[in-house]
């Protein structure tokens, strides 16, 4: 089913959920629903579900439009962070109560949840209540009730965030896997940029109410298209730095405190209309390299794999992965090299990227 | 000094080679002991002074035969005057099916319609609209019980009392649905059932919203998304869910209707004609303070008094036992994952 959001928008009086958020979402896709809490993200997924009226816009299912219809008429499937399993019903009657609700009669009732649950390799726990489950068991109950009744769109709300990290990984995969084989339309609320990157076709990065971004994952990683998508999505995150960019013999140079970097005509264009800019750059992109910018190495981080390094330029601290073998410790002078081609430009006052139109 | 007790108190294996600090244990402990009855003595002496000696003087005042025309004379303290006359006599009076018979109209009906029904419908009501308009009407409902029972009383008789003074007879009258006469009168058991109910369903109305509140919201969102009108919500999600409140608020109601009798007593006073609305209650009241027949039966309206405090410790036994009363007092039965 495809889901249309309109200029959707939700106010408590004056207090402002969601503001004006547009979002188109294929037949079959992912979307994830990405920002910190307190963005709006569950408001505009609580809306979807019918949960919560609008205050403006319109949402459309398949080009009609849902504002006036009821939960229960949306054929929607929903997933809780809190799972929201009833406590007094067995996992049998918990799975087959939307069937129960449809006064589906017994015998296919018990067939169908007997399948999902099957599905969910939980088949085996049907006499059992949802206080003498795992954490992992009551989330795929959960995921099994929100599928019998076969619904046309899924709506998952942090889903794993009450999982141990282990867990945590691999419910991920199921769940994406899931919902590859059963091509059901779903729209997936966190603030786990990781859940995002991996599971989505497309991510709606979203702060204060507004939408930031609704891209691919490599989109909202390699060119994000706000300052706030850049500091948020990334681990560790990108390196951010005033700029003065300028324009000579035809190259673009991009100065700050004891850095001067030749960029890219094709990213360095508009930046050099505005002058000064915020510029960006990811950890992965600057490198030791002996022919690059002297600077002084002012932290080291060990993270297994690689040791986080923090470098000082001028006044400024850059942050980059280097290999644990070359050793380094606080104090030792060293040379980075900067991947201008992976550069980003952001301007000052709207915080948004020049990299797009 | 604390920690050697402690270690005192949980090393049995290793016998103290001297008294002293054994006794000095048996101080502490018995200065422990003292605090705790200490902060108990002030509420044990009035359960005491207020509900256990009132209890044994009616249970022997019931096996007595005190009545105003023995007054002074009778020795109802003494073993050797008393005897079981009075109980039998319950249920040999000729009034007795009657009397038993409006107990349980009066007790089932209006814990049915009201102290249950009326609060459970009201509560449901006030938890699905707007949460302060809903906190408001429930303030609505606790005005009657509130209000001094005598002024409530006495404006209910003058909302039901005959023309010209009667403002239900002003409104009804004209559309010839009553007869202009006073309507306590004509149809007691409403009015008697209706005033009642609208104090008492205050109570189960405070319980069971203030139970429905608690419920966490994805439960209810759960149930909508997954298919569920409100009615069906309500019937396989909510009321389950505060089947502990209902069960508590059904037996506690119960048992105050079964001993509340003031508001028939100053509305009907157990009539109109002989015991038309005279309850279990009601009858002890009259047999043993009333005096308005002339002879006061102490004795006797004691052994009707007991039966109900029989009946009502027998309830408290099982609030406690059965429903784990204690538990429930400490925090709602609401079983969370």
């Amino acid at each position: 089913m495809k889901v249309k959001l309109e200029n959707l928008s939700k106010r408590w009086g004056k207090v402002v959920g969601v503001e004006g958020i547009n979002l188109d979402i294929n037949d079959g896709e992912f979307v994830v629903f990405l920002g910190p809490s307190g963005c709006g993200k569950t408001t505009t997924l609580l809306m979807v579900a019918g949960i919560y009226k609008p205050s403006g816009g319109i949402i459309r299912f398949d080009g009609r439009v849902v504002n006036e219809v009821g939960p229960k008429d949306r054929n929607i499937g929903m997933v809780f962070q809190s799972y929201a399993l009833y406590p007094h019903m067995t996992v049998m009657q918990n799975i087959s109560y939307p069937l129960r609700l449809m006064k589906t009669p017994k015998s296919e009732m018990i067939e169908r949840s007997q399948r999902v649950a099957d599905m969910m390799g939980i088949g085996e726990l049907m006499d059992r209540r949802p206080a003498f489950l795992s954490g992992g068991q009551q989330q795929r109950v959960a995921l099994g009730r929100a599928l019998v009744k076969e619904p046309e769109l899924l709506l998952f709300d942090e889903p794993l965030s009450n999982l141990d990290a282990r867990l945590r990984l691999s419910m991920r995969s199921e769940i994406k896997r899931l919902q590859i084989d059963l091509g059901i339309t779903s729209i997936y609320v966190t603030h786990d940029q990781v859940e995002a990157m991996t599971m989505a076709d497309r991510i709606a990065v979203m702060k204060d109410g507004q939408l930031h971004a609704y891209d691919t994952p490599t989109e909202v990683y390699d060119r994000p298209r706000t300052l706030f998508i850049a500091r948020f999505v990334g681990n560790p995150p990108m390196n951010i730095t005033e700029v003065d960019v300028s324009q000579t013999n035809g190259a673009y140079h991009a100065s700050s405190e004891g850095l001067e970097l030749v960029i890219p005509a094709d990213r360095g264009e508009k930046a050099a209309a505005k002058g000064s800019v915020m510029m960006g750059i990811r950890p992965e992109d600057i490198m030791i390299d002996s022919e690059g910018i002297p600077g002084e190495v002012f932290g080291v981080e060990p993270l297994g794999r690689d040791h986080l390094i923090d470098v000082k330029i001028g006044d400024i601290h850059y942050y980059l992965l280097v290999d644990p073998s070359l050793n380094l410790k606080s104090g030792d002078r060293v040379k980075l090299g900067f991947n201008t081609k992976k550069c980003q430009f952001f301007d000052k006052k709207t915080e948004r990227s020049l990299l797009w139109n | 000094m604390d920690l050697k007790l402690s270690t005192e108190r949980g090393g049995i294996q290793s016998p103290s080679p001297v008294g002293v600090p054994n006794q000095s244990s048996k101080v502490t402990r018995l200065r422990s002991k003292l605090g705790a009855y200490g902060f108990m003595a002030p509420a044990v002496v009035l359960i005491v002074l207020f509900f256990f000696i009132p209890v044994i003087i009616l249970f022997i005042l019931s096996l007595s035969d005190l009545k105003s025309a023995n007054f002074g004379t009778l020795q109802w303290w003494l073993p050797s005057n008393w005897s079981l006359v009075n109980y039998t006599k319950i249920f040999a009076d000729r009034f007795f099916s009657k009397f038993l018979g409006n107990t349980l109209f009066y007790v089932l009906t209006t814990l049915a319609l009201f102290n249950f029904g009326t609060a459970l419908a009201i509560a449901l009501l006030t938890t699905h609209i707007n949460r302060r308009a809903g906190f408001v009407f429930r303030l609505m409902w606790l005005l009657p019980r509130l209000t001094p029972s005598v002024i409530y009383i006495l404006m209910w008789r003058r909302i039901a009392s005959r023309v010209p003074h009667g403002i239900i007879n002003q409104f009804l009258g004209p559309l010839g649905i009553t007869s202009g006469e006073d309507l306590v009168t004509a149809l007691p058991w409403l009015f008697v059932i209706v005033v009642n109910g609208l104090i008492g369903a205050s109570f189960g109305l405070v319980i069971f919203s203030s139970a429905i509140e608690a419920i966490p919201r994805d439960f209810l969102r759960a149930s909508k998304v997954d298919g569920g009108s409100t009615l069906q919500t309500i019937r396989f999600i909510i009321l389950p869910m505060i089947r502990w409140p209902i069960l508590f608020v059904l037996t506690f109601q119960t048992l105050s209707l079964l001993t509340s009798f003031e508001q028939i007593l100053l509305l009907t006073d157990g009539g109109p004609g002989l015991f038309r609305t005279e309850v279990w209650a009601l009858r002890a009241y009259h047999l043993a303070l009333s005096t308005e027949s002339g002879n006061t039966q102490w004795g006797y309206g004691a052994a009707w008094a007991v039966i109900l405090v029989i009946i009502g410790i027998g309830a408290a036994v099982i609030y406690m036992r059965v429903f784990k009363f204690d538990e429930l007092v400490q925090e709602p039965k609401i079983d969370l994952i």
